[in-house]
């Protein structure tokens, strides 16, 4: 068993020592880069999301005020993971979402604003995303990203999964289909000729999602490292959040 | 395992990965994806026109990596606050792994 999985590293080594130097996109939409229909399609798909977001951060917050630190480092740990762009095997640069964690604590909701800020930072200040792609950006990274990472966590908490691994399974798997998501965005806007939406699909996704790979387990390793913080200083609020039932 | 060790592996986990790259591909540019985006769009739909521009864009490179400082050290800042405050709220010695306890008082932080 053991000896396979080291064969099988070496080969992944070696796919990647010789993998062709394809400079992958693994990053947000750009200005301009959508046609119009699709950026309207995308806003009006998102909107849903940001105010049940609203609603369930006013809920959160009602329910112990204590939280509101811990909807600040949610979005403060977005803002930091946003920020840096990490080098990858495929020899160009991407950077992780850090929305995992807040969904983990938050619920899948409630990442959706604060990702939609971080964005729209990075869009106005940094021309990184765009204000017209604002929606699909958010859809895929503040949207399906916290969904997907809030369902892997309880998933793993029902299966009874180490806490950890449920962690970590979710900020990785956020993380990498918040790119997915993306490419699939981009194929349904810009369709190959031949082969139409799945070949382009596949071309952008084949290519950025082994850019990702390395970055999605930083971004999980990190979102172990800041929860375990919280386990052992905020046990009461994550109780309140029902992150973790009462008096285990 | 103590918790400061574990972290500091972790830690060390999260910069092998970010140095590896580099040392694999020392040819490789490590550009920002967003021009292969471009580059990508123009292969599959030569004739599109980006039909939109960004409002305002840093003027140099050095100004762009500014303002990824600033929204790096402004996050990083808060982090830092977050648990000064809360390892100063339960003191540093309640032994780490009687999490469960909580002070008779709390502040909650507000």
């Amino acid at each position: 068993m053991r000896k396979n999985t080291g064969i099988l590293l070496s080969i992944l080594f070696l796919l990647f020592l010789f993998f062709p130097q394809q400079n992958a996109w693994a990053m947000h939409i750009m200005e301009g880069f959508l046609p119009l229909k699709w950026c309207l399609f995308w806003y009006a798909l998102t909107l849903p999301f940001l105010v049940a977001g609203i609603l369930s951060i006013q809920k959160a917050v009602k329910v112990d005020p204590g939280v509101k630190m811990l909807l600040g480092l949610a979005g403060a740990f977005a803002f930091v993971l946003s920020a840096l762009k990490l080098p990858s095997v495929t020899g160009s640069c991407s950077h992780p979402t850090g929305v995992g964690l807040g969904a983990i604590l938050f619920g899948p909701w409630a990442m959706s604003v604060l990702g939609c800020i971080v964005l729209l930072f990075q869009a106005v200040l940094l021309a990184h995303g765009g204000l017209t792609t604002l929606g699909a950006n958010t859809f895929s990274m503040a949207v399906v990203g916290p969904l997907v990472a809030y369902v892997i966590y309880r998933l793993g908490e029902r299966l009874a999964l180490p806490r950890w691994l449920s962690v970590f399974l979710a900020a990785f798997l956020g993380d990498l289909l918040t790119y997915v998501t993306t490419s699939i965005q981009l194929a349904l806007a810009f369709p190959a000729s031949h082969g139409g939406v799945v070949a382009a699909m596949i071309k952008f996704m084949g290519i950025f999602a082994v850019t990702q790979v390395p970055l999605a387990i930083s971004e999980g390793i990190l979102t172990i490292i800041v929860f375990n913080f919280l386990v052992a200083h905020n046990r009461h609020e994550l109780e309140q959040l029902r992150v973790l039932s009462r008096g285990v | 395992m103590r918790t400061g060790v574990k972290n500091l592996l972790l830690i060390f986990i999260v910069l092998v990965l970010a140095v590896f790259p580099l040392l694999m591909n020392k040819n490789a540019e490590f550009g920002g994806a967003d021009e292969q985006a471009e580059k990508m769009i123009g292969e599959l739909q030569p004739d599109y026109q980006p039909w939109f521009e960004s409002v305002w864009e840093p003027p140099s490179g050095e100004i762009e990596s500014l303002l990824f400082a600033l929204q790096a050290a402004l996050g990083a800042g808060f982090i830092g606050y977050f648990i000064g405050f809360y390892r100063g709220c339960r003191g540093n010695h309640v032994k780490r792994n009687q999490p469960g306890e909580l002070l008779g008082e709390r502040d909650t932080g507000v």
